[in-house]
């Protein structure tokens, strides 16, 4: 039997345990999976019942999920939540090894082991920003939806800027449609609106609305580094939504600290929003580099499984295995 | 019986075995294997049996030393972990972890100016628990409901006293903990060698059986507030116990290269998230062949004696006070000494320096020498001018202490005092009515016993808040039966009566 459904099914067994022990009046003993939706190869969208974390969740918190019991602690941000259908909703890019089993092993009807959350400060939606351009890039594009909803509710004129690759990867294209007022998309390829990154949508979009007060950006390290430089000659406000490497998520341990302006923060506690002007991205950088040997290595014997259960295809445990 | 004599018993305090360093420097098998039989009685031999004894003083939740002994002596073994358990909830930990020699065997009369050891309290405290879990034994006590519903926050020593004393009193509590498995400090701090996981799972399920419900991945203050707890989920009263646990840097220049992590983050990755079997387990560590720890605490000796086990070729302590301020167990000091871990004293790093990459390539650190006494008392230590020096590592591990977790107050209106611990009186009540707190969030990072006194003496304050009786007390039954009373306590009061099974 592989790891992999040694994992799974102990993972079940747990959060049978813990309903038990949870007596029924458990606020988070379990967390199923209702639906999910695919965006691309890579990219999907996942729906989790948690009603309670639902109710408390605000635009720019995340959560950090683990799989199974063997598995690690990964931060996601809250791409969105539902009060009254008590559900959040995350959106992962599979990039690595638990990403990839997210992939395959997050269906309706299945569970994640952990989720804690919400997690870190929330956005500061102000209502003193009149005109706020939202900028969503890749894996960012998700999460700025919420940020930008809350602008909206809050009065604020709503600009959204999105970058894709490229049209065929566009997706909640009319999500965003209805709660902003002007709406930029960007594509690599030029395959829809502007052909080039964000940043040049900032540009458009500063070059019509010179009231702009603030900028929030949230997307890769690189993209978020990008945005903050082109609006610094501006002067533009510019908050972006920090991923540094996290365990805990609580503040105990110190793996996410950044360097924002002269001081050490830690990104879960103190952020993960913070004023992109003052954030050294060259130090968050080198640290994101910090476990590529391992992740290359958890990948490659993660494939290589993978593969090996391709060919015997009586010993694939994922879809039976409920 | 004759009165014993420090003559007549016993000199020499009985064997324990260890596992030899070379072998248990390479491995996570509990280094202290504990009394046998023999050995436990043989030890027990050597109480003087005083008939007013500092031991019980010298205990923070001051067990009767002398009693539990006694049992001990009379082989009766269950009825001495009954007694010893009225006052402690997890002997089989504290036996192993606490810091004896500053407590109940510091004062031992056998080893107060004899030159002779004290009775080995924590080791029969621990071979008593070991027997316990082995055996299955739970405390026969039958618990009668109250309509009381008490929320604890944090799975660590303190919460799990606090929880215990007040499920006993026919509370319904709740733990609320942050990580995906209860224990705290004892599940992602203290690591295997010191403390099995298997003692701490044991412990748990005793906390179940007593009706406690455990909910993991919560995070108060986040998912819910503290007033949200006392308003809209109605519970009557909340007990804070939360940790310290926010490790400090030292703000100097370098802290950021990879390779630099804190006490806790590499204890987190050991212990809780397995990473020393990392491809299994998905966690990586990513430890160097040469690790320096900053710190000389009991985290920095388990933060170095994990190195070693994790397969360092190379653990160094960097500490800028001398052996003598060393803040950590001496026998934790000593068992690191003989595993092969190289002490630095006097010393203190200045900057950290990295490579091309930005990876750890050394320490640069200067000669201290020791100055005037502060005001701990402690001899300040001052740097000698142009003692720099560069120390060759690849991973520097910060053990320099924590301060509290800012999320309660980032949360809520609760008081805190200027270094942001949770501000309480001496009942152990914070600013909020019914919100009590202890443990290292009231009074900095301290042991696991303290923090188990500080539940328990919140648990005490908790019920006289409730206006419960004093569940200490044990009723025995009445022989006659009186109308709407309860052995002589009038069914009115919503009190507590705790019957002996018979």
């Amino acid at each position: 039997m592989s790891d992999r459904g040694v994992a799974s099914g102990r993972g079940e067994d747990l959060s049978v345990a813990n309903r038990q022990n949870g007596s029924g009046k458990g606020v988070t003993a379990s967390f199923p999976i209702l639906t999910r939706t695919d965006f691309s190869k890579s990219t999907f969208l996942i729906e989790i019942e948690h009603p309670v974390m639902a109710k408390a969740a605000k635009p720019g918190q995340f959560v950090i999920v683990m799989l199974h019991d063997l598995g690690e602690r990964i931060p996601l941000t809250i791409a969105d939540f539902d009060r009254e259908k008590g559900t959040i909703t995350l959106v992962v890019q599979a990039v690595g090894k638990s990403t990839r089993e997210m992939q395959l092993l997050c269906r309706p009807g299945r569970e994640i082991y952990a989720m804690l959350g919400p997690l870190g400060i929330p956005s500061d939606i102000s209502s003193k920003t009149k005109k706020v351009i939202c900028v969503g890039g890749g894996l960012g594009i998700a999460p700025i939806y919420p940020q930008a909803r809350a602008f909206k509710e809050a009065g604020a004129h709503v600009i959204g800027v999105l970058g894709f690759r490229s049209s065929n990867l566009m997706f909640w294209e009319e999500k965003f449609r209805a709660i902003c007022d002007d709406f930029i998309i960007c594509t690599d390829d030029g395959s829809a609106g502007i052909h080039g990154l964000v940043t040049q949508g900032i540009e458009a979009a500063i070059r019509e609305n010179p009231d702009v007060d603030e900028v929030v950006a949230i997307g890769p390290p690189v993209m978020m580094r990008a945005c903050t430089e082109t609006t610094r000659p501006y002067g533009i406000k510019t908050m972006v939504s920090l991923n540094p490497i996290m365990v805990d998520g609580t503040g105990m341990c110190g793996g996410c600290r950044v360097k924002v302006g002269d001081a050490i923060k830690f990104a879960c506690v103190d952020g993960p929003d913070f004023d992109g002007h003052q954030v050294d991205f060259d130090d968050l950088f080198t640290r994101l580099q910090r476990y590529r040997p391992e992740e290359a290595a958890a990948m490659k014997r993660y494939s290589d499984s993978c593969r090996r259960l391709a060919l015997a295809p009586d010993a694939a445990p994922i879809e039976g295995g409920k | 019986m004759a009165r014993k004599t420090i003559r007549s018993i016993p000199q020499q305090r009985a064997d324990m075995p260890v596992q030899e360093p070379e072998i248990r420097a390479r491995n996570f098998d509990e280094v202290a294997l504990g009394f046998d039989l023999e050995n436990a009685l043989l030890e027990c031999e050597r109480c003087l049996m005083c008939p007013q004894p500092a031991c019980i003083e010298g205990c923070p939740v001051k067990i009767d030393i002398p009693g539990f002994i006694s049992k001990m002596l009379e082989k009766d073994f269950r009825g001495a972990y009954e007694h010893m358990t009225d006052a402690t909830q997890l002997p089989a930990v504290c036996g192993r972890v606490c810091p004896q020699e500053d407590q109940c065997e510091g004062v031992c009369a056998v080893g107060a100016g004899t030159g002779l050891e004290p009775v080995a309290i924590g080791r029969l405290e621990r071979f008593l628990g070991d027997m316990a879990i082995k055996e299955g034994w739970q405390k026969s006590a039958q618990i009668e409901p109250n309509r009381f519903r008490v929320a604890i926050v944090g799975s660590g020593p303190a919460g799990m006293a606090c929880a215990a004393d007040l499920a006993k009193a026919g509370c319904a509590v709740t733990i609320y903990e942050a990580f995906h498995v209860p224990g705290g400090v004892l599940r992602y701090g203290i690591p295997e060698f010191r403390l099995p996981k298997s003692v701490v799972d044991a412990e748990i399920a005793n906390l179940k059986a007593l009706g406690v419900d455990i909910q993991c991945n919560t995070l108060v203050g986040r998912l819910f507030t503290i007033d949200q707890m006392l308003d809209d989920m109605g519970y009557d009263a909340v007990f804070i116990g939360v940790g310290a646990g926010t490790p400090h840097f030292m703000d100097i220049p370098g802290e950021n290269l990879n390779g630099v992590l804190s006490a806790n983050e590499l204890l987190t990755r050991c212990n809780l998230m397995h990473a020393g079997d990392f491809p299994k387990f998905d966690t990586p560590l990513g430890l160097g062949k040469r690790v320096a720890v900053i710190g000389s605490g009991n985290t920095a000796m388990d933060a170095m004696r994990v190195s070693l086990r994790l397969g360092a070729e190379q653990v160094h302590c960097i500490y800028r006070r001398s052996e003598i301020e060393c803040p950590a167990r001496k026998e934790e000091l000593h068992h690191a000494q003989e595993e092969g871990i190289e002490f630095h004293w006097l010393t203190n790093p200045v900057e950290i320096l990295g490579d091309a990459n930005n990876n750890v390539r050394g320490i640069r650190c200067v000669q201290m020498e020791l100055g005037e006494p502060d005001n701990s008392g402690r001899r300040r230590p001052v740097a000698v001018e142009g003692s720099e020096f560069d120390f060759e590592a690849d991973t520097v591990v910060y053990a320099i202490g924590t301060s509290p977790n800012p999320i309660l107050g980032q949360t809520s209106s609760i008081g805190l005092n200027k270094w942001g611990y949770i501000d309480t009186d001496d009942d152990l009540s914070t600013s909020l009515a019914g919100v009590y707190a202890g443990g290292d969030i009231v009074t900095g990072a301290a042991t696991v016993i303290k923090a188990m006194g500080a539940g328990r003496k919140a648990a005490d304050s908790i019920r006289r808040y409730l206006g419960l009786r004093d569940t200490n007390v044990i009723y025995e039954p009445e022989t006659s039966d009186f109308e709407n009373s309860l052995f002589g306590i009038d069914l009115a009061e919503h009190c507590f009566t705790r019957i002996r099974q018979i």
